[in-house]
C-alpha cells in the first residue's frame, strides 16, 4: 500500500439526494476553511434525477497528483441502488469494489440500504434519512446530516471548517436549518463513536 | 453626371472574374451607390462573403473585406458586428451559399435581429461549381444535377426571412437597378437584421441550360417574372406560380436591435456589479 | 503566489483565465463536458464589458470568434470532440488567414456521440490533423489546476504572438474536477498582444514577410483596409495560384511554428536524469503517471516522466534524446494509440515503445502504469 498522506472518500446515493452537493461542501470545507489540498470529482450522467450517482473527494496535506480516488478509505451510500453499483457487490473483480482500501470504513443508511451482502469492510449502519425526518421534518436535510456524521466519525476536516462551508453554500433563509442539521449529525456521530470505536487514519 | 465607382473599388483587381452578362455587376453598382448615398467611409465598412460567384465581390471593393468559408459569412459577420457595433457590416451571398449550406446561420441572423445588411444575389443556381441546382431553383428547370428537370420545390427567401424575424426585407431585381438601389439604401438605413434579395441572372449556368437566350433576354425574363407586391395581393396562388413578388415586405423599427440589447444587458450587469 | 488555497473546477478556471488573458469575446454551443466554460463566461464576460454569445451551432461559434478577432478582440470558443469535428472547417480558415483565436476541446469518448460524460484522449490526432490541408497548429495540455490557469493564458499569448489558432486540450476528468489550487497573481503573468503594423496603411500587406515569419496584424476599422480569404493568397491577401507564391506562404506558415519551437514548447519532466525507463503522458493520465513513478521508484525502478504541456507541435527532439537515454518508453493514454505513434516517430527506433491503453471511459490508474513498469523491467 502506498504511503498515505491523503484520505480518499466516496459518497454515493441517487440523483436528487444532494450527495454531489455534499461532496462539494466537503471539499470546500477542506480547501477554503482548513486550507488543505482537496479535490472533488462527481460522476456525470445524463439522468438528472433518480439514477445512482457518486462523488469522490480526496483530501491531502500536499498537492494531489492522481486526480481520482486511489484507495478509498471511506465509502458512504444513502441508497440501495448506489450501494449495489458503487460498493461493487462484494466482488473482487468489480472495479468499484477494487477501489476500496482493505481497511475502508463503510457507512450506509440502515433503512435505505437493507441488502448488504456481507461486506468484508468495517460497516456502520445509521438511520440518516430517518434522523432527518424525525429531527428536521424533511428528508432534504439528510445530506447535511450525513456530512456532520462523517466529520464526527472521522477527523478529516474540522467541524469549524464544515460549518463555515455549509453556511456559505446554504441558500438564503435556510442557513439556520442547515446548521441545525449539521449539529444533529455531529452529535449523533459523537454518541455513536462513544459506543463504538472508530479507527481511520 | 456619371457616378464615380472607382473610389470604392480596388481598381488594380479590375477586370473582375464574373462572366459577361452576369447580374452581379449590376448588384455591386447598386451597393456602391447606396454606400455613397449613406456617406459611409470605406474604413468603417466590412464586406463579408462566403463561397461562390457573388462571394468574390469583397475582393474588388476597397473596404475591410473577408471572403470566408462556404455558407458561413453571417457567422463571421456576427463576430465582427458584436466586436464593433459602431461599424457597418454588409454580407453578400448567393442563393446556395445563404440558404442551403448557410441556412441555419441565415435564420438565426434574422431571429437575433442583429444590425447586419444581408444582400442575396439569387440567380437560382450554383454558378461557380458548374450549374448545380440550389434551394431557389424553380421546379422543372434544368441544372447540371437536374438533367431531367428539377423535382424539388423552391424556397421563397423573403418569406423565410420574415418568418425567422428579420425586420427589413425587400426584393428587387438586377433588371431594375435603381429600384434595387432604393431597397439597399433603405436596408442600410435600417437598424436591425435586413435582407435584400436581388433576383439575378446567370446566363452561363442557368440561362443556357434553360434556353433563356442571351443576357439581355434573361434580364427580360427576370423582369417579367416579377410581380409588384400590391398586384400580387390580388392574385391567386396558381397565377403566382413561377413568379416572385417584388417590393418592401417588412420595415419594422419597433424591435430592439441585438447589439443594442447586448449593450443594455452589459450596462445592467455592470451597474449591479458596481453597486 | 497568493498564499490562499482556492477551490476551482477545471472548466470554470479556464473561463476565469481567459478573462485574465484579455478574452472579451466568447461564442459557443452547448456540449458536454465543456458547457461549464460557456456558462461561466455568460456570467463573467458582461461584468467586464465582454461579449458572450451562444450561437446556432458549433460552426457558427468558430466563425464568430474569427470575425471578432479580425475586429481586434481576443476570442475563444469551447467544445468537445463532436463539436470540434464541426469546427474543423473554420479552424482551417483561422490557420490560412493567420487569425489568432483559442479553442478549448474537453475530450470525451468517441467516435461520434460516444461517451459524453467520460474521459478520453482520442482527439489528439483530430486536434493535429482534423482540418484538411497542410497546416501547423499549437495545442497545450495542462493537467493540474494551476497549469489550467497558466496554460490558458499562454494559449492566448501564443495565439496572438504567432497568429495561429491555439487549442487547449483537456479531458472530461480535468474539465469537471474541482480542486484546491494556489493561483498566481493575475498581474504577475505576461500578457501578449498581436504585433501591429508600423508601416503606413498604403504600404501594409497583411501577409508581409519582411518583418519575420509572423506578419504584423492590423485590426479592421483602424485605417488598414485589407482583404482576407480562405483561398491560397499572396502577401497582399488576394487569391493567387502562382506556384512560387503559394509555396512561399505555405513554407512561411510552417516555419513560423516549427522555426520557433523554443518559444512554444514546454514540458514537465520528473526524475528523468537517471531514468532507464521513461513514461510519456499528458493531461490527467500524466497525473496518474506521477503516482506510478513515485511508487516504482520506491521499488527501485529507475523511471522518469516526460509530460508535455505543449503537445502540438510535438516535442520530438526531447523525445529522441530520451529515447537514446532509456531502454523503454511507456506511453499510457486514453485512446487506442495516438500519442504512441508520435513517440515512436520521434524515438526513431532508439527505444522499445510500449503502450498502456484505455478506451472504456475511465482514467488509467497508477497501478496499471506501475504493473506495466514492473512487466517491462
Amino acid at each position: 500500500m502506498m504511503e498515505k498522506k491523503r484520505i480518499d472518500l466516496r459518497f454515493s446515493g441517487v440523483g436528487g439526494q444532494g450527495v454531489i452537493l455534499a461532496g462539494a461542501i466537503f471539499a470546500e470545507a477542506a480547501v477554503l476553511f482548513d486550507q488543505k489540498y482537496a479535490l472533488q470529482s462527481p460522476t456525470y450522467t445524463a439522468q438528472v434525477r433518480g439514477g445512482a450517482t457518486k462523488v469522490d473527494v480526496v483530501i491531502s496535506s500536499d498537492v494531489i497528483t492522481y486526480p481520482q480516488t486511489r484507495e478509498i478509505n471511506f465509502f458512504m451510500s444513502l441508497a440501495q441502488r448506489s450501494y449495489d453499483r458503487f460498493y461493487g457487490g462484494n466482488n473482487p473483480d468489480n472495479r468499484f469494489f477494487r477501489d476500496l482500501a482493505d481497511d475502508a470504513l463503510v457507512l450506509v443508511d440502515s433503512n435505505l440500504v437493507p441488502n448488504l451482502n456481507n461486506p468484508p469492510h468495517k460497516l456502520i449502519q445509521l438511520p440518516i434519512i430517518d434522523l432527518a425526518l424525525r429531527e428536521m421534518g424533511r428528508t432534504i436535510y439528510s445530506n447535511v446530516i450525513a456530512l456532520g456524521i462523517v466529520v464526527g466519525l472521522i477527523d478529516v476536516v474540522s467541524k469549524e471548517a464544515l460549518t463555515a462551508s455549509v453556511k456559505r453554500r446554504a441558500p438564503k433563509g435556510t442557513q439556520e436549518m442547515n446548521l441545525r442539521a449539521l449539529d444533529i449529525g455531529f452529535n449523533f456521530a459523537d454518541e455513536f463513536a462513544q459506543k463504538e470505536k472508530i479507527e481511520i487514519q | 453626371m456619371t457616378f464615380d465607382y472607382s473610389k470604392y473599388l480596388r481598381n488594380q483587381y479590375i477586370p473582375h472574374m464574373w462572366c459577361p452578362g452576369c447580374g452581379i455587376g449590376i448588384l455591386l453598382k447598386a451597393i456602391l451607390r447606396s454606400v455613397d448615398a449613406m456617406g459611409w467611409k470605406n474604413d468603417d465598412i466590412v464586406l463579408v462573403s462566403g463561397i461562390g460567384c457573388t462571394s468574390r465581390m469583397p475582393g474588388y471593393v476597397d473596404f475591410n473585406t473577408v471572403h470566408t468559408t462556404h455558407g458561413r459569412a453571417l457567422a463571421f459577420a456576427t463576430g465582427l458586428k458584436m466586436a464593433r457595433p459602431d461599424k457597418h457590416v454588409i454580407v453578400v451571398a448567393g442563393d446556395g451559399d445563404s440558404t442551403a449550406i448557410g441556412g441555419n446561420h441565415f435564420i438565426h441572423f434574422c431571429r437575433r435581429n442583429i444590425d447586419i445588411n444581408m444582400i442575396i444575389n439569387d440567380n437560382n443556381i450554383y454558378g461557380m461549381t458548374g450549374g448545380q441546382y440550389s434551394p431557389t431553383t424553380p421546379p422543372g428547370s434544368y441544372a447540371s444535377t437536374s438533367p431531367y428537370g428539377h423535382v424539388e420545390p423552391n424556397f421563397d427567401i423573403a418569406k423565410l426571412a420574415i418568418g425567422a424575424g428579420a425586420t427589413y426585407v425587400a426584393r428587387g431585381t438586377v433588371a431594375q437597378g435603381l429600384i434595387l438601389e432604393k431597397y439597399i439604401k433603405a436596408s442600410f438605413a435600417h437598424k436591425g437584421a435586413s435582407l435584400v434579395v436581388a433576383e439575378s441572372t446567370c446566363p452561363v449556368q442557368f440561362g443556357r441550360r434553360n434556353r433563356l437566350g442571351d443576357p439581355v433576354d434573361m434580364l427580360h425574363w427576370i423582369k417579367e417574372r416579377g410581380v409588384a407586391m400590391r398586384k400580387a395581393e390580388k392574385m391567386s396562388e396558381e397565377k403566382l406560380a413561377g413568379k416572385y413578388v417584388m417590393g418592401e415586405f417588412i420595415k419594422d423599427d419597433s424591435k430592439l436591435e441585438y447589439t443594442e440589447r447586448t449593450r443594455m444587458l452589459i450596462e445592467k450587469v455592470q451597474q449591479k456589479e458596481n453597486k | 503566489m497568493s498564499n490562499k488555497l482556492e477551490l476551482w473546477g477545471g472548466n470554470d478556471l479556464i473561463a476565469q483565465a481567459a478573462i485574465d488573458a484579455g478574452c472579451r469575446f466568447f461564442a459557443g454551443y452547448p456540449i458536454t463536458p465543456s458547457s461549464e466554460i460557456a456558462e461561466q463566461l455568460a456570467r463573467k464576460l458582461p461584468k467586464v464589458g465582454g461579449i458572450f454569445m451562444q450561437m446556432e451551432d458549433e460552426i457558427a461559434s468558430m466563425g464568430a470568434i474569427i470575425g471578432a478577432s479580425l475586429a481586434g478582440e481576443k476570442a475563444m470558443t469551447a467544445t468537445s470532440g463532436p463539436g470540434f469535428s464541426l469546427k474543423q472547417e473554420n479552424l482551417g480558415y483561422a490557420c490560412i488567414s493567420e487569425t489568432p483565436c483559442v479553442i478549448v476541446d474537453v475530450m470525451r469518448g468517441g467516435p461520434s456521440t460516444g461517451l459524453p460524460t467520460a474521459p478520453s484522449q482520442s482527439d489528439l490526432m483530430q486536434v493535429r490533423w482534423g482540418t484538411h490541408g497542410d497546416h501547423e497548429i499549437i495545442a497545450v495540455t495542462p493537467a493540474f489546476m494551476d497549469e489550467i490557469y497558466s496554460e490558458t493564458i499562454r494559449a492566448f499569448n501564443l495565439s496572438e504572438k504567432f497568429r495561429i489558432p491555439v487549442i487547449i486540450l483537456l479531458d472530461e476528468i480535468l474539465g469537471h474536477l474541482h480542486e484546491g489550487v494556489q493561483l498566481p497573481d493575475p498581474g504577475s503573468l505576461e500578457i501578449v498582444d498581436r504585433t501591429k503594423p508600423t508601416v503606413p496603411p498604403e504600404e501594409y500587406l497583411p501577409f508581409d514577410d519582411r518583418f519575420g515569419d509572423v506578419p504584423p496584424m492590423a485590426n479592421f476599422f483602424e485605417g488598414y483596409r485589407f482583404h482576407i480569404t480562405g483561398l491560397s493568397h499572396g502577401k497582399s491577401g488576394f487569391p493567387t495560384t502562382d506556384v512560387e507564391e503559394v509555396d512561399a506562404i505555405q513554407m512561411r506558415r510552417q516555419r513560423k511554428i516549427i522555426g520557433n519551437t523554443d518559444q512554444i514548447l514546454s514540458n514537465h519532466e520528473y526524475h528523468l536524469d537517471d531514468a532507464e525507463i521513461a513514461v510519456v503522458a499528458f493531461g490527467s493520465v500524466g497525473r496518474s503517471a506521477i503516482d506510478a513513478i513515485d511508487e516504482a521508484r520506491k521499488q527501485g525502478i529507475k523511471v522518469g516522466l516526460l509530460r508535455p504541456l505543449t503537445i502540438w507541435p510535438f516535442p520530438e527532439k526531447r523525445v529522441l534524446e530520451i529515447a537514446k537515454q532509456v531502454k523503454k518508453i511507456i506511453v499510457p493514454e486514453m485512446s487506442l494509440g495516438q500519442l504512441i505513434l508520435e513517440v515512436q516517430r520521434a524515438a526513431n527506433g532508439n527505444a522499445d515503445i510500449v503502450g498502456v491503453q484505455e478506451v472504456g471511459g475511465q482514467l488509467i490508474r497508477p497501478r496499471e502504469i506501475l504493473a506495466k513498469l514492473q512487466e517491462v523491467i
